[in-house]
């Protein structure tokens, strides 16, 4: 007997998820690409010698070549593509995920206080997410824009703020098959006031469907914001992002194609990891589905 | 069924109530106004402009006064496009966007069932692989990323369609299936998943022991359940498609809806920006009861009583 035990080593639920994530070659695969990437961005523009808005007068929108120094091409103003397609990498990645970071917080806050309220409370919230879930949501987005200015910081919020909805309809679900387990029970038979209980029992019990569904809220975000930046609504010059390099790109893809290619090719290979490692997650998590 | 269909309209009331509520504060709350421009104008002429537009009467009236007009179908006049009212520039545009969207539709739901159904029955082959992997794609790809691409090889490569405007048949097959794409591709997802639950069964199982031959128990009993997930997504899918329309029309200069509205929000055109959102969310909301209201015709097990 205590050889048997020996063997097997005892796992936590994170501990099994993580050996059933490993063997995901998909998931791995997507991880490592993105780890690449957002290193890339990270770093990468400290180490290029081209700065964001540097014009090189010798190249004006010249296709990419190993040649001369712009790997990727430079744009019809002169600046070095690659070196704007990382800045934009970082724009884009940080917009992912501070909004999903929003949507996160209002979620679990949204959905928790409605699952352990329950009851009237429970249906009253619930309702206002369905009507919600029902409008255009952009065009809400877009019009906070359009009066309120294009603020990157208001773009974080409002895009968070669209975001929530899944996940505290995830989160609501959570809390109402925790709120009488056992331990649950314990805890507030010994008098732990409700705050408490829901902070410190229910929600740390929920967080794995939500890590889940906030891999795939990323995606999403990083989606919405290349489209508005797209349309011209989200992020302004000086800065750039993804959505603005593809929207300038593909005024211009018939003479310059590579300033399309190039900047959809990052973004295209970013949401696909985040959609492999999203799914891989869900998987290793959730190992019936 | 009927009374439902009352208490669902009637329930939809303080919805669009609520969007026209946001809507109207949001821009009152907005710094700036409509008409500022670099140049001052003569304290006289923004008075009378103030006037002339209802802009110097209490809040609450404006929004009283708002409301009346567009529950009779009036959404004021644009404050750009001089001489034209929102409304009328609406059903100019409607007609174009109608066309396109509910043609995407249509290719999504058809194309999507199609893959979805036939990757589930040859699940776990090459070509069920392949289908999947391409429905992925049009995930992950978006249909801003799409149009632009499809037109470089097809449009201006290749020669093979034109690359804006609108017209015949040939000039609606790019935004089509760019604003489809993203949308078949979930429809196929959705659709295999639930065939490959409904093949498992026990009255597929029944089917077959009957001697039914497999193309008919596919089409005509396996299909059927399978496709109720599918219409349940029909209402997030307009939304989607609505919200795609707008960058579609813009990349292929169609004068639709989408494109009044992007221009209105660059234009800062309030009352136009406005007419849309309430005009496609009230939209919407009718989509997702309709909707419902089918719901029951084809799964004979929901019931509104």
């Amino acid at each position: 007997m205590t050889d048997l035990h020996a063997h097997i080593p005892v796992r936590s639920l994170w501990g099994y998820a993580w050996l059933r994530l490993k063997r995901n070659r998909a998931a791995m695969t997507g991880a490592v690409l993105l780890a690449l990437i957002a290193a890339a961005c990270i770093v990468g523009p400290w180490l290029l010698s081209h700065e964001l808005d540097a014009v090189d007068w010798d190249h004006i929108q010249s296709p990419p070549s190993l040649a001369s120094e712009h790997i990727l091409g430079t744009d019809a103003n002169g600046r070095d593509l690659l070196v704007r397609i990382l800045h934009g990498g970082r724009v884009s990645l940080a917009i992912g995920l501070a909004a999903t970071l929003v949507a996160v917080i209002i979620g679990i806050a949204w959905g928790a206080t409605a699952g352990y309220a329950g009851g009237r409370w429970d249906g009253f919230m619930m309702r206002f997410v369905d009507v919600l879930y029902a409008l255009p949501f952009m065009f809400f987005v877009i019009i906070l824009m359009v009066f309120f200015g294009r603020d990157i910081y208001l773009l974080f919020i409002a895009l968070g703020a669209v975001s929530w909805l899944d996940m505290a309809r995830i989160v609501r679900g959570q809390t109402i098959s925790l709120k009488y387990k056992d331990f649950v029970l314990a805890a507030r038979a010994m008098g732990t006031p409700p705050l408490r209980l829901v902070t410190r029992h229910i929600v740390p019990n929920a967080l794995g469907p939500v890590a889940v569904f906030a891999t795939l809220t990323v995606p999403q975000v990083i989606l919405y914001e290349s489209f508005l930046s797209f349309l011209g609504l989200g992020v302004q010059e000086p800065m750039t992002s993804w959505g603005v390099l593809i929207s300038e790109g593909a005024q211009l893809m018939e003479s310059a194609p590579w300033m399309l290619i190039a900047p959809a090719a990052f973004l295209t290979l970013t949401l696909f990891c985040l959609n492999f490692v999203g799914d891989g997650l869900r998987d290793a998590l959730d190992p019936r589905g | 069924m009927y009374a439902y269909a009352v208490r669902r309209l009637l329930g939809a009331v303080p919805t669009i109530l609520a969007v026209i509520v946001i809507a109207f504060f949001m821009i009152r709350l907005a710094p700036g106004g409509p008409f500022d421009s670099e140049r001052a104008i003569p304290p006289e002429i923004a008075a009378n402009l103030a006037g002339a537009y209802h802009l110097d009467e209490p809040l609450g009236d404006q929004f009283v006064r708002y409301l009346g007009n567009v529950l009779a179908g009036d959404f004021g006049p644009s404050f750009r496009y001089k001489d034209y009212s929102v409304t009328e520039l609406l059903w100019s545009g409607f007609p174009v966007s109608a066309q396109l969207g509910i043609s995407a539709m249509v290719l999504a739901v058809l194309l999507g069932t199609a893959a979805g159904a036939y990757a589930a029955v040859r699940r776990n082959t090459i070509v069920d692989g392949g289908i999947m992997a391409l429905a992925m794609t049009g995930i992950a790809v978006p249909n801003f990323v799409v149009a632009p691409l499809l037109t470089l090889v097809l449009g201006v490569y290749l020669s093979l369609l034109p690359v804006g405007g609108w017209g015949g048949l040939s000039h609606a097959v790019l935004p089509v299936v760019a604003l489809a794409l993203p949308q078949v591709a979930y429809v196929a997802r959705l659709t295999r998943g639930s065939m490959l639950e409904v093949l498992r069964a026990d009255f597929i199982r029944t089917a077959r022991a009957k001697g039914l031959g497999a193309r008919r128990i596919v089409t005509r009993h396996a299909l059927r359940a399978a496709l109720l997930p599918v219409v349940s997504y029909l209402g997030p899918a307009t939304a989607a498609i609505i919200t795609g329309s707008v960058v579609i029309e813009q990349i292929f200069g169609l004068p639709g809806i989408g494109r009044y509205f992007v221009q209105g929000a660059l234009n800062r055109d309030y009352t136009l920006v406005m007419g849309v959102v309430i005009f496609y969310a009230i939209l919407i909301l009718l989509f997702n009861l309709v909707v419902d209201l089918l719901y029951p015709l084809i799964d004979p097990r929901v019931r509104y009583d």
